[in-house]
C-alpha cells in the first residue's frame, strides 16, 4: 500500500483520510530494494525535486546564473530552518526506531506565472532550499519539458551518479582477499 | 541539593574572557576555521553529531571549535541547539540495505558475496606516529587506485539464509517506534527506544559494557557478521506535496552481530541478533551499541539478565553523556549550605560517639 503511494503522479497535496493500519496482522514483507526517489533516469518531479536537494549548491547557483531570464517569485513559505528526525529499522529490515535527527531548510515559492515549487533541503542552507524551490517550479512549467533548466536538471542528476560511481569503484580498489593459513590436521 | 547563589557577575564575565583567550590559543598561529574542522576532523564531527543526536557536520564543527575540541562539551551545545528546532516531520526509515559502500567486511566468512572492503580505515595501520603529517604539506595524497564496483548484497552475505540464524526481523511490524526526546523510558523497555537510546549514548560508556559483556560479565559471544558504512539517501514525507522526497543524503555505520544462544524450550539453538547503527563513521560505537543491542535483548530468549549489560535499566537510565556531564559537572556549583549541614549532622553524631556499651535492664524493684 505504501509502495503504491510512493508512484502517485506529482502534484499538490490534496488533504484526504489518514491510512489506518488494519487489524489483522499483515505478512511479513519480502526484502526487496526500494525504489529511490532519486533516479537519473527517470526525472519526474519526486527525482528532480530530490536531484535538486542532492546537487551541492556551487551547481545550483551556476545553472542559475547561466538563465537568461530569471523568473521573479514570492514567497508562499519562507525559507525556514529546522529538523526531521531520521528512522531506521532494526537489523535494516525489521523494528523502525528513531535513530537522531537531521537539520532541513525548508521553503515554498510561487512564480509570477502560477506555479507553485516546494523544497525540503538537508542543511541549514537557505539560499539552497530557495534555489530548489525556484527550479522545481520553473520545471513545472510546459514550454520547460524540453527547456534549458530541465536539460540541467538531467545534468546534475548525471553528475551526481557518475559521483558515485567513482567512489564505489574508488572503494573497489580496497577489496581484500586475506589468505588463510590453516594447521593441516594429523601433522 | 544546591542552594542558589548571586553575585559574581564581573568575576564570570572575566572567566569567559579568559576562556576566549584559551580558546584562540598563540595568536601567531593561524585560527582554526570550522571548514578545516568538518573536513579534517571528521571522526571528532561524526561521534559530536551522533552524540549530539542531530546530523549537520558543521554544526557539530563549530561545536568543537568553540568547545575547544572537548567534545562532550561539544555534544552538550549541539544537544542543547538541537531544542530550538522545530520539528518537520520523520524521515521513511533509511533503506540501509541499499547503502552506498565505502567500507563492508564480514568476520564470519573469507568470502562473502560483494566481497570485503576494507575502504578507509585505521585497521592495519602500525598505530606508530607519522611525523611526515609535522609538516604542513599541501601536496594531496596521489588520487585512489580505481577497480570496477562490485554490487555489495543488502542482506548478512554468507549468512543470510544460514538455519542457524534467527528469522529476520518482519518488516510489517510499522509501529510507530517511540522517541525518547518526547516521552520517558518507561520498563520493560522496548527495543525501538533502546536503540534509540543506545545510538545517542556516550561512546566510552557503551564501549566499556561492551566490553564487560565479552570479558565474562554478560555471555554475549558476538561475531561480527557485517560492518559496513556509507550514504544512504533520506526522505521525508513532504506535506504539501503528498508525497516523499529525497531531502539529501548521510553517511551511517551499520553493524550486524550474530551470537551464540544454546537455545530453550521453544526455540533450537542458534544464532541471534544484534544491531548498531550510527551517524556517520563511527565503528566503535556501532559494535558496542550492537553488542548491547543483543545483551538487552535477555528477556526475549528468557536469559537471566544478572550482568550490568543485561540490566536495561542501569544501562539506559545512565548511557547519556549530556546527562551524566551535567550531574558530574554540578559538583562544581557552590554546596555552601549543603556542606554546613552534613558538618553539623557529623558533630551531633560525633558527639555521641563511641556508643556507650547498653546494659541489660535490671528487673529487681
Amino acid at each position: 500500500m505504501r509502495r503504491d503511494a510512493r508512484r502517485r503522479p506529482a502534484g499538490l497535496h490534496t488533504p484526504g483520510k489518514a491510512t489506518t493500519v488494519s487489524d489483522t496482522t499483515p505478512p511479513p514483507r519480502a526484502i526487496e530494494p526500494r525504489e529511490s526517489a532519486f533516479n537519473p533516469d527517470r526525472l519526474d518531479r519526486r527525482s528532480w525535486i530530490s536531484t535538486l536537494a542532492l546537487a551541492p549548491l556551487t551547481d545550483l547557483d551556476a545553472l542559475w546564473d547561466g538563465l537568461a531570464d530569471k523568473p521573479s517569485f514570492l514567497w508562499l513559505k519562507a525559507p525556514q530552518r529546522g529538523a526531521a528526525m531520521v528512522r531506521a529499522r532494526a537489523g535494516g529490515t525489521g523494528q523502525k526506531f528513531n535513530l537522531g535527527e537531521m537539520t532541513i531548510t525548508r521553503c515554498v515559492v510561487q512564480l509570477s506565472t502560477g506555479e507553485a515549487g516546494v523544497a525540503y533541503v538537508a542543511g541549514r542552507s537557505c539560499r539552497h532550499a530557495a534555489l530548489a524551490a525556484v527550479f522545481d517550479a520553473l520545471l513545472q512549467r510546459e514550454d520547460e519539458m524540453d527547456g534549458p533548466i530541465r536539460r540541467g536538471v538531467e545534468r546534475l542528476a548525471r553528475e551526481i551518479a557518475k559521483r558515485r560511481r567513482r567512489v564505489a569503484n574508488e572503494v573497489a580498489a580496497s577489496k581484500v582477499d586475506f589468505a588463510m593459513l590453516v594447521q593441516e590436521a594429523g601433522r | 541539593m544546591f542552594s542558589t547563589v548571586t553575585g559574581g557577575e564581573a568575576a564570570i564575565a572575566a572567566a569567559h574572557e579568559l576562556l576566549a583567550r584559551k580558546r584562540r590559543g598563540d595568536s601567531r598561529v593561524a585560527e582554526l576555521g570550522v571548514d578545516q574542522v568538518r573536513e579534517q576532523l571528521s571522526l571528532a564531527v561524526d561521534r559530536v553529531m551522533s552524540e549530539g543526536s542531530l546530523h549537520d557536520p558543521t554544526l557539530a564543527a563549530l561545536a568543537i571549535k568553540q568547545a575547544q575540541g572537548d567534545l562532550g562539551e561539544a555534544i552538550c551545545l549541539l544537544r542543547a541547539f538541537r531544542t530550538t528546532l522545530e520539528r518537520f516531520g520523520e524521515t521513511e526509515a533509511v533503506d540501509t540495505p541499499s547503502m552506498r559502500i565505502r567500507r563492508r567486511i564480514a568476520t564470519t566468512h573469507k568470502s562473502v558475496p560483494g566481497g570485503q572492503l576494507l575502504g578507509p580505515t585505521y585497521d592495519y595501520t602500525h598505530r606508530l606516529l607519522d611525523f611526515a603529517l609535522m609538516a604542513e604539506n599541501e601536496d594531496l595524497p596521489p588520487d585512489p587506485a580505481v577497480a570496477v564496483a562490485e554490487v555489495v548484497p543488502a542482506t548478512l552475505g554468507a549468512l543470510e539464509g544460514n538455519a542457524l540464524l534467527e528469522a529476520a526481523l518482519a518488516a510489517a511490524d510499522d509501529a510507530e517506534p517511540g522517541d525518547i526526546t518526547r516521552d520517558t523510558i518507561t520498563f520493560p523497555s522496548r527495543r525501538d527506544v533502546r536503540l534509540q537510546n543506545l545510538a545517542r549514548g556516550e561512546e566510552g560508556f557503551l564501549q566499556g559494557l561492551a566490553y564487560s559483556t565479552m570479558r565474562g560479565f554478560g555471555r554475549n559471544h558476538p561475531f561480527i557478521a557485517d560492518l559496513r558504512h556509507g550514504e544512504v539517501e533520506v526522505e521525508l514525507q513532504v506535506p504539501e506535496l503528498g508525497f516523499p522526497v529525497c531531502v539529501g543524503e548521510i553517511t551511517l555505520t551499520e553493524c550486524q552481530t550474530v551470537h551464540r544462544y544454546p537455545g530453550d524450550a521453544a526455540r533450537p539453538p542458534q544464532l541471534t541478533r544484534g544491531y548498531g547503527l550510527s551517524f556517520g563513521q563511527c565503528e566503535r560505537r556501532a559494535i558496542a551499541m550492537a553488542l548491547l543491542d543483543r545483551a538487552m535483548r535477555a528477556n526475549e530468549f528468557n536469559e537471566e539478565a544478572e550482568f550490568p549489560a543485561q540490566d536495561e535499566e542501569f544501562v539506559l537510565a545512565h548511557s547519556d553523556g549530556v546527562e551524566a556531564s551535567g550531574l558530574i559537572q554540578h559538583l562544581k556549583l557552590p554546596h555552601y549550605v549543603d556542606f554546613q549541614a552534613v558538618q553539623q549532622l557529623l558533630e551531633k553524631l560525633r558527639a555521641s560517639w563511641p556508643p556507650r556499651p547498653q546494659e541489660f535492664p535490671d528487673d529487681s524493684e
